[in-house]
């Protein structure tokens, strides 16, 4: 097992590596500089202009040795630039030249400075990353346990019509993309012209102060689209565990069907949804951009799309190496909760 | 002129039939499900004389209430549609005007219906979907948006007005609202599903929408199959090294939010690069792969016959892909213009090659899972015995063998590449902005969405409909596949 926690590791390190390092040449092609250099200094530059202001903050070296500046394996650059003034990778605004440090990369605790918020990536990611917790959080509670119901409703009597109606629901969500749910939500929730006028159309004000008023639909919204999905497994798994000897047997014994259902189908059903519940996080990230843009909730995939429009580099660096993780994390707790949950592989 | 209403005339009879259908329906369904937490289910008994014996009683109607009364709402829905068709235009309203415009769609469904079910003994795995309502009802719904999308743009029929023309003065009108200067009260007075924030129609451009899915989605997914099939298959037969790069690599391109990937790579800075020419040009190489390796292994012992078809079609397809990836002023400008068939706008091209790339590693993920779960059968040691070849094992033993499922994920990829599509769409990234598709329409409503709802809501429930109709399809196909 520590073996396999450790092989994982590796790969999960290598992976990142690799991502991180695919998005670092993506972000530092030649006309995704220009334009971070047009936003950033001035729309009107020239091409000189703009490859003096490149070459001033050290855009124009290798990609190699910018990544590995990243990465804190190499010293950061100290550059004079050509208009005489010395800009130094490691120089935050505000701090003494002597005092910075010569290697500011990952390894290093140091994430980057963002060009657009201009601050420092590793704080707006913790902010915006809590905000964002907040929502999957929610999205979680409503959607991993209604999905579960509904799973096992469907899948207690395959062909019934509780079955047969319940699956249909879980389609239609499958079904529904969240700009699509969501534009529909906000239609008949909130929408002024129409509308129930129930909830508010903007999660902005849930950034304080949650209420029921300002995080239902985008909690609902995220929610949707994944559960259609988390309980067409269910039903799958409890559909197939329903048909094994062991429930037979319990049947033929003389058990009631609720407690074939509770006391002997239920555990054993559950272990393949949890592996999709997992699973399920990364399209939770996809969901979760769409929703914060749609509800303009300020969080994680806000900022994601900030940065890209913008070609914000090191923030976008920073917004990979979250996701890289949370994507592997939850495969590798995927794989390990799959063996612990499961009797027959935990045993041998 | 007059604005038109939501069903006219033909809405005073057919109106309050449909909400004491629709209301009555909905109770029947609570009443039902609740019934049958409670209510044991019942077995049907074969009666002496050969008939089938059912419940009686309350709960037997319970059980039934629902469906009749589905089928009385079906009825009065049709009475719209065909009421629509019949009567003059603006006599059955909004609804009606749409069903008249929609005549086309309507005549090849049923012609359709008609052949496939009267022939559908004869029709293998795709008359076998008609004994499935399941089936049925998705691929009705599936073949409403080609048909659609085929008469509007190719036959220029349905749409009312140009996706792109704006009237003065409906800007942001409801639906149903007359267009100012239309004289005669006929097809084009009036806006039917209203005006969006630039006056443009929003009924037009919902339809001409469709073409754009229509187009990109099930091409995209056939070249996301052969990439990931020409890679899956020889991962799973063969194992070891292959296998662990291969997958890897695909567990890699999964490891990316798919926000994130196309963030990066559908914008007008890498198409500037050149960028999606390359990926053009390595990712529509693998069909060309695929078909020779396929004719190969199985022409391989006449070499005659071999050298003709694989000389045809393979050369075929090596001219396609030629003028597929040439592209006058960019990178690739290999092709003389006589010599090349057609050009793809760099716009739409990225947005393809995406896709395409987004989708093979999972393709590749369920092909190598499939081969690996076959190569292990008796009649692959047989082949094997009798001495074929790795390719023709893998190619003509395994992959017909892994059809079924694929056939029935092929589906469900159209449907999710339709809704990357729109993502793609939503974010305004890739086709050009005044583009009627579906995503594009829905991220230029929902700016104005609490106040005008009616330019974002058709095109959002378009898409919705089209991904069901897919999801039912592949699964009345899993249904009837499993059966056999």
């Amino acid at each position: 097992m520590g073996l396999f926690v450790l092989r994982r590791f590796g790969v999960m390190i290598l992976t990142a590596l690799c991502l991180t390092f695919v998005v670092f040449v993506l972000t530092n092609l030649e006309p995704n500089l220009e334009k971070l250099a047009k936003t950033q200094g001035n729309a009107r530059m020239s091409d000189e202009q703009v490859q003096t202001w490149l070459s001033n903050r050290g855009y124009d070296r290798a990609d190699f040795v910018k990544y590995g500046e990243w990465l804190g394996v190499l010293p950061g650059y100290v550059i004079e630039g050509a208009d005489g003034e010395t800009r130094s990778r490691c120089l935050r605004p505000g701090v003494d030249p002597e005092a910075a440090p010569r290697f500011c990369g990952i390894l290093q605790g140091d994430w980057g400075f963002s060009t657009v918020f201009k601050e420092d990536v590793s704080k707006i990611v913790l902010t915006r990353l809590s905000q964002t917790g907040k929502l999957m959080g929610w999205v979680m509670l409503v959607m991993v346990p209604s999905a579960l119901i509904i799973g096992v409703l469907a899948g207690m009597r395959e062909g019934s019509r509780l079955d047969r109606s319940l699956s249909t629901v879980s389609i239609v969500t499958t079904a529904t993309p969240e700009y699509v749910s969501g534009v529909i939500f906000i239609t008949v929730f909130a929408s002024s012209a129409v509308g129930l006028k129930w909830f508010n159309g903007s999660a902005t004000s849930a950034m304080e102060d949650i209420t029921f008023l300002n995080f239902t639909l985008p909690v609902l919204t995220v929610a949707l689209y994944g559960m259609g999905y988390i309980a067409r497994m269910t039903r799958a798994s409890m559909t197939e565990v329903m048909t094994a000897q062991y429930i037979r047997t319990a049947r033929l014994k003389g058990v009631s069907f609720r407690n074939i259902v509770l006391k002997h189908a239920l555990r054993n059903a559950l272990i393949a949804p949890f592996t999709v519940i997992m699973l399920q996080f990364p399209w939770l990230l996809n969901g979760v951009v769409i929703v914060e843009t749609l509800f303009n909730f300020k969080g994680f995939g806000w900022t994601l799309v900030q940065a890209a429009g913008n070609n914000d580099i090191e923030m976008l660096l920073g917004v990979s190496v979250v996701s890289v993780f949370v994507v592997l994390t939850t495969q590798l707790i995927s794989d390990i909760g799959y063996v612990f949950l499961n009797p027959r592989i935990r045993i041998s | 002129m007059d604005n038109l209403t939501w069903t006219g005339s033909l809405g005073t009879i057919l109106n309050p039939a449909l909400v004491v259908a629709a209301g009555l329906f909905a109770i029947a369904v609570v009443l039902q499900i609740l019934a049958s937490l409670v209510v044991e289910p019942y077995r049907a008994q074969t009666l002496p004389d050969g008939r089938l014996s059912r419940r009686g009683g309350v709960t037997g109607l319970i059980e039934r209430a629902p469906q009749y009364l589905l089928w009385a709402l079906i009825l009065i829905v049709l009475g719209y549609l065909v009421g629509g068709v019949v009567a003059p235009y603006g006599k059955a309203g909004i609804v009606g005007a749409v069903s008249k415009q929609l005549t086309p769609v309507w005549i090849a469904l049923v012609a359709t219906y008609a052949v496939s079910i009267r022939y559908k003994r004869r029709l293998g795995l795709y008359g076998k979907l008609f004994d499935s309502t399941v089936g049925m009802i998705g691929f009705g719904i599936v073949m409403f948006w080609v048909y659609t999308a085929f008469f509007s743009s190719v036959g220029g029929m349905i749409a009312t007005h140009d996706p792109l023309s704006q009237v003065s003065g409906l800007k942001n009108k409801l639906p149903g609202t007359a267009v100012p200067n239309a004289t005669d009260f006929a097809m084009g007075a009036h806006y039917l599903l209203g005006g969006d924030n630039l006056a443009r129609d929003v009924f037009s451009r919902m339809v001409l929408g469709s073409w754009e899915v229509v187009k990109i989605a099930p091409l995209a997914t056939m070249f996301a199959f052969m990439v990931g099939i020409t890679l899956g298959v020889p991962a799973g037969y063969y194992g070891g090294k292959l296998d662990t790069v291969l997958s890897f690599l695909a567990n890699l391109i999964l490891a990316f939010p798919v926000i994130l990937l196309f963030y990066l790579l559908v914008t007008p800075e890498i198409v500037m690069t050149g960028i999606p020419s390359y990926m053009a040009a390595v990712l529509f190489v693998f069909p060309v792969l695929f078909a020779m390796v396929f004719l190969n292994a199985r022409f391989r012992t006449d070499p005659k016959k071999r050298n003709v078809i694989l000389g045809v079609v393979v050369g075929a397809m090596v001219w396609a892909y030629l003028s597929l990836i040439s592209q006058p002023g960019t990178v690739m400008a290999f092709l003389p213009a006589a010599l090349d068939l057609f050009n793809i706008p760099p716009g739409i091209l990225v947005v393809f090659v995406s896709v395409v790339f987004v989708n093979s590693p999972t393709v590749f993920r369920i092909v190598r899972g499939l081969t690996l779960d076959l190569s292990t059968r008796d009649y692959v040691a047989a082949a094997q015995t009798r001495g074929e070849g790795p390719w023709y094992i893998m190619l003509w033993e395994i992959l017909p063998n892994a059809r079924g499922p694929l056939i029935v994920d092929f589906c469900l990829r159209i449907g999710y590449t339709t809704i990357l599509l729109g993502t793609l769409g939503f974010f305004g990234l890739g086709l050009p902005p005044e583009s009627p598709d579906w995503g594009s329409t829905i991220n230029e409503g929902r700016k104005l969405l609490s106040i005008y709802p009616h330019p974002a809501l058709p095109p959002a429930l378009a898409l919705l409909s089209l991904v069901l109709g897919l999801n039912l399809l592949a699964d009345g196909l899993r249904e009837e596949s499993l059966r056999d």
